[in-house]
């Protein structure tokens, strides 16, 4: 029952930050940070007391937490959710960046408080039934149900940036680029439940019972790409990205961080959780193919991230870098590659998460994204570029940092599988330490623009940025924890992948960008 | 045969909605009373329902001339909530109408008993005199406020229209005829109408489907819809794109499963071209609208081709599929025109249907964009809404018949579809300072009008919440 509440605290508080508003601006921001750091208290308890090794290789299904009950029962849907290390995980990430994304808006959002609230903990409601869900049609349902509050957010709060590129355009692709791919996936899932209906006879989009699915080779290839197209479309994987730059330029900051910190996290996941399990051996030979897609975001991302001029379409850029390592690594197949990819998932939204508030307080204090019209900026705002640096050197991967933990195991465990991709792979670190560099030397060195002092962080904004540097450190030192929470759910999709035949030992040298 | 007590008691909702217009018709011309005349409609119509409703369930009665099964008083309670729904937004409607405002009542009593016959019929006869009766009372309410040169426009063109395709219709009936020699649907389905009488069975059946696909504005004889959507005044165009679009096509669906010459192959990929077509043409079309009744106008063009679907897999699903969507989509559809007849009410002329009207609605009213909005979401099929449970059964039955290229054309159509949903939605929600364009009247929440759309909305988001009540509804038609 307790994961019913996870999900539906987010929703009851949303709707109650929307009728607040009678009451005055600041109910609605009070309310919307204490249902967040319920859901965060929540998460964090679960992660206390429970028990995260159950799942077992030789078991597969065993949950630390699960509730069932019936739904839709003419097609055997249910309300099934299961909570395990990686959700948890995912779960905790979704509080604490809840709670600085409605930190991070207290001073920016000033028209429509309520709505806004509404709308930004609707997102993390659906994005919370994402990481619970097991019922595949729930799931969807999830998945599809959080773009619309993502939507207006973007559309009403957004900031309409430069060459005619207006939020609600910006808002209309990143809703018509999901939901289509969404849509696809439906097809997938039903095209699942129907082979398996016609194998056993009863209808069910259990998670357990489609996984035994038996399917034709065929099959199994084309729903895999219907499944991978649905989440590289959020991830995102190159050619599929176009709507990720503008969604970021556009959002309010409280949108970027969301984006950044959390629903791109959801399509990792579900490759974790469905893409590979439903389909091993189809994504063991599909497996070239996306690392090949990998290093082509690792590099497209970092290459187009020096060229740009707004700022939070530069870090939206080395977003689509980060993910092609995580792609890398999901398709590798190896435990310590799987276990790098959580943490460069949760580093990263860690750093774009802080840098992107860090740039939405820069705009409140410049009114300008461009950075151009920046320069010199260190010494005129208090602390500010002393926390972004930090955040820049994070996002590079410097030692120390959980980025770093996080980029060497997946370089790590992927070299014995294919060597190949990791040699140019590493490659892109070189550019992602030139882009870091470039934003640094751009917005806070340089000649200054003007020499009057800019207003410093208040005691909100320097906790925030406190409180996401400490925890990069302490995952960058001691991320021990965290692998102990996740080891078992890797182990499973390694053991699954070694089941699946040779991993794509094949790649020899015929993957090149 | 000889009509027992049983068959009398089958067809009594459709005597009691005959009835309650011959009341009207009485009553007007005793004395003119706008609230007295919808009142008489509304227990009219309320009654029929109650007696539909404890009728659900019965067992199947055959007239020659009628069938009341299970799709039948399926198709009735759908009818008669939507005529209700159009009574009620009527009179908020009719308020501020100069001329005589009685004769919609009647109007639209009488083709709701159209509509009822219509879905009922199981001979030719019952179903072209079912149609015309549904059709001829539209003209009417298309062309009401006659004054305005664009509700004019509409009436004469919908008469001139779906003349056109009535003769087409009765063309087709009569190269049956001449096939079979019978005009009853169960001895035409005997007798294998379209199958073994080589060119004259299959004009003949492609000659009604045109007849129908008129009616049901299926790409390409979709072109009279948009003007018409745009013309009508509201609860016109909402009786027309909830009732008639709904009777016609559940009399395909009844031609469809009886009738073998449909089942021929060729025939089903005539059927899947029309609905791909359909579905991106409407959607397509949409895009440019800045009308909002024409929008809803193409929009329901591309939901008849995603409902055509229903009829191109044979599978025991597919009925179930059609009762689901038809559900789905009237909620959303009753509710969307709602909001617009009550934003246009009372009547002062044109509609307030330009998008422009409806910037910034939400912080006006936030009641009534609410459930504009979730209409909006219900027919772009978003989790969490009604549409979501069609647009689902859709795609499920797609897969299942193995069409892959309707469930691409259903994907693509969608993702163009949510282009324009979305448009309609922002738009509510943008302030324009010092903009102050139509508005409904502010107790509107109070009226009954205000209580129907809200129902609606409430409606949308439960069927989307749990629709299992839905599922066994239809299940068992």
């Amino acid at each position: 029952m307790i994961l019913v509440w996870l999900i539906l605290i987010p929703f009851l508080g949303g709707l109650l930050c929307w009728q607040a508003e009678r009451w005055g601006p600041q109910a609605p921001r009070w309310i919307a940070l204490a249902t967040m750091a319920f859901v965060l208290v929540i998460s964090l308890g679960l992660w206390w007391v429970g028990d995260f090794t159950l799942t077992t290789v030789t078991e597969p299904g065993q949950w630390a937490y699960e509730w069932r009950v019936p739904w839709i029962p003419r097609f055997g849907i249910e309300i099934h959710l299961a909570l395990d290390g990686l959700s948890l995980v995912l779960i905790a990430l979704t509080g604490f960046l809840g709670v600085l994304a409605v930190l991070c808006s207290w001073q920016e959002i000033v028209r429509r408080v309520g709505f806004f609230h509404l709308n930004l903990l609707w997102i993390l409601g659906g994005v919370v039934g994402v990481f619970l869900a097991l019922d595949l049609f729930l799931f969807f349902v999830f998945w599809e149900m959080m773009l619309v509050p993502m939507y207006f957010l973007i559309a009403l709060w957004g900031h309409s940036g430069s060459e005619g590129k207006t939020r609600i355009r910006a808002a209309t692709k990143f809703f018509i680029y999901t939901q289509a791919s969404g849509l696809l996936m439906l097809a997938a899932i039903l095209a699942l439940a129907f082979i398996n209906q016609a194998n056993t006879g009863n209808w069910s989009f259990a998670y357990e019972a489609l996984r035994q699915t038996e399917l034709s080779e065929t099959a199994s290839t084309w729903l895999m790409l219907g499944f991978f197209i649905a989440f590289a479309v959020k991830l995102p994987v190159v050619p599929l990205h176009g709507w990720l730059p503008d969604a970021h330029a556009q959002a309010p900051t409280a949108g970027s961080v969301d984006l950044a910190g959390i629903l791109l996290k959801t399509a990792a996941y579900g490759m974790l959780r469905f893409a590979l399990p439903f389909f091993p051996e189809a994504s063991a030979e599909f497996a070239p193919i996306a690392m090949t897609l990998g290093l082509v975001g690792i590099f497209y991302g970092a290459v187009l991230a020096c060229g740009q001029h707004d700022i939070k379409r530069l870090i939206a850029y080395t977003s689509i870098s980060h993910m092609g390592f995580v792609l890398i690594a999901i398709y590798s197949g190896s435990e310590l590659a799987l276990q790098g990819a959580v943490v460069l998932m949760l580093a990263h939204a860690f750093s774009s998460a802080g840098l992107f508030i860090l740039s939405g307080q820069l705009y409140e204090r410049l009114h300008t994204r461009d950075m151009r019209l920046m320069g010199g900026l260190w010494g005129r705002l208090g602390s500010l570029p002393g926390f972004t640096l930090c955040f820049v050197v994070a996002s590079l991967g410097m030692p120390g940092t959980a980025n770093f933990v996080g980029e060497f195991m997946i370089l790590f465990g992927t070299f014995p599988v294919a060597p190949v991709v990791v040699v140019i792979a590493s490659g892109g670190l070189v550019l992602a330490a030139i882009y870091s560099l470039i934003l640094m030397q751009r917005v806070h060195y340089g000649p200054s623009q003007a020499s009057e002092p800019l207003a410093g962080l208040d005691r909100r904004e320097y906790g925030m940025m406190l409180s996401i540097l400490a925890l990069v450190l302490f995952f960058g030192l001691y991320p021990q924890p965290l692998l102990d929470t996740t080891g078992s759910v890797m182990a499973q999709v390694e053991v699954l992948f070694l089941e699946a035949g040779p991993p794509a030992d094949s790649l020899g040298g015929e993957d090149s960008p | 045969m000889t009509l027992t007590l049983s068959h009398l008691q089958a067809l009594l909702p459709v005597i009691l909605i005959s009835a309650s217009a011959i009341a009207v018709m009485l009553g007007i011309a005793w004395r003119r009373n706008h609230g007295g005349s919808a009142l008489g409609t509304a227990i009219g119509l309320n009654l029929a329902l109650i007696l539909v409703i404890f009728a659900l369930g019965n067992e199947p009665v055959d007239t020659p001339l009628l069938t009341i099964d299970s799709l039948t008083l399926f198709s009735w309670v759908l009818i008669l909530v939507s005529s209700l729904a159009c009574g009620t937004m009527a009179h908020a409607y009719l308020e501020g109408y100069k001329g005589p405002k009685e004769e919609f009542y009647l109007l639209l009593l009488t083709a709701t008993a159209g509509a009822m016959v219509l879905v009922a019929s199981r001979h030719l006869a019952t179903l072209f005199f079912g149609l015309e009766l549904l059709s001829m009372p539209l003209y009417g309410m298309l062309a009401y406020s006659f004054r305005e040169r664009r509700s004019l426009e509409a009436g004469v063109k919908y008469l001139v229209l779906s003349a056109a395709g009535t003769a087409f219709l009765l063309f087709g009936m009569a190269f049956l005829y001449a096939q079979t020699g019978r005009l009853d649907l169960p001895g035409l389905a005997a007798a294998g109408f379209g199958v073994e009488g080589g060119i004259i069975g299959l004009t003949g059946t492609v000659m009604m489907l045109v007849g129908l696909g008129f009616k049901l504005s299926i790409v390409p004889f979709h072109l009279w819809t948009p003007d018409v959507y745009e013309g009508g005044p509201g609860p016109a165009t909402l009786f027309l794109a909830s009732v008639s679009k709904l009777a016609v096509f559940v009399v395909l669906l009844r031609l469809v499963i009886s009738a073998p010459a449909f089942q021929g192959d060729w025939i089903r990929e005539l059927l899947a071209v029309l609905a791909l077509v359909t579905m991106l043409v409407g959607n397509l079309l949409a895009l440019q609208q800045s009308n909002l009744k024409r929008l809803l106008g193409y929009s329901s063009i591309a939901h008849f081709g995603y409902l055509l679907v229903s009829l191109v897999v044979t599978s025991n699903l597919a009925v179930e599929t059609a009762g689901v969507y038809l559900v789905t989509y009237l909620v959303a559809t009753l509710a969307a025109f709602g909001v617009v007849t009550l934003v246009s009410s009372p009547y002062q002329g044109e509609d307030a249907a330009a998008l422009h009207n409806y910037r910034g609605l939400f912080w006006r009213r936030p009641y009534l964009s609410a459930v504009l909005t979730v209409s909006m979401l219900s027919l772009a099929g978003i989790p969490f809404t009604a549409g979501f449970i069609g647009k689902f059964y859709i795609l499920a039955l797609a897969v299942e018949g193995a069409r892959w290229w309707l469930v691409g054309g259903i994907i693509a159509a969608s993702a163009i579809g949510l282009f324009y949903y979305l448009r309609v939605m922002v738009t509510l929600f943008l302030v324009e300072p010092g903009m102050r364009h139509r508005d409904a009247t502010p107790n509107w929440g109070l009226q009954a009008g205000g209580l129907v759309v809200i129902g609606l909305a409430f409606l949308v988001v439960v069927l989307g919440l749990y629709p299992t009540p839905l599922i066994n509804w239809t299940a068992g038609l």
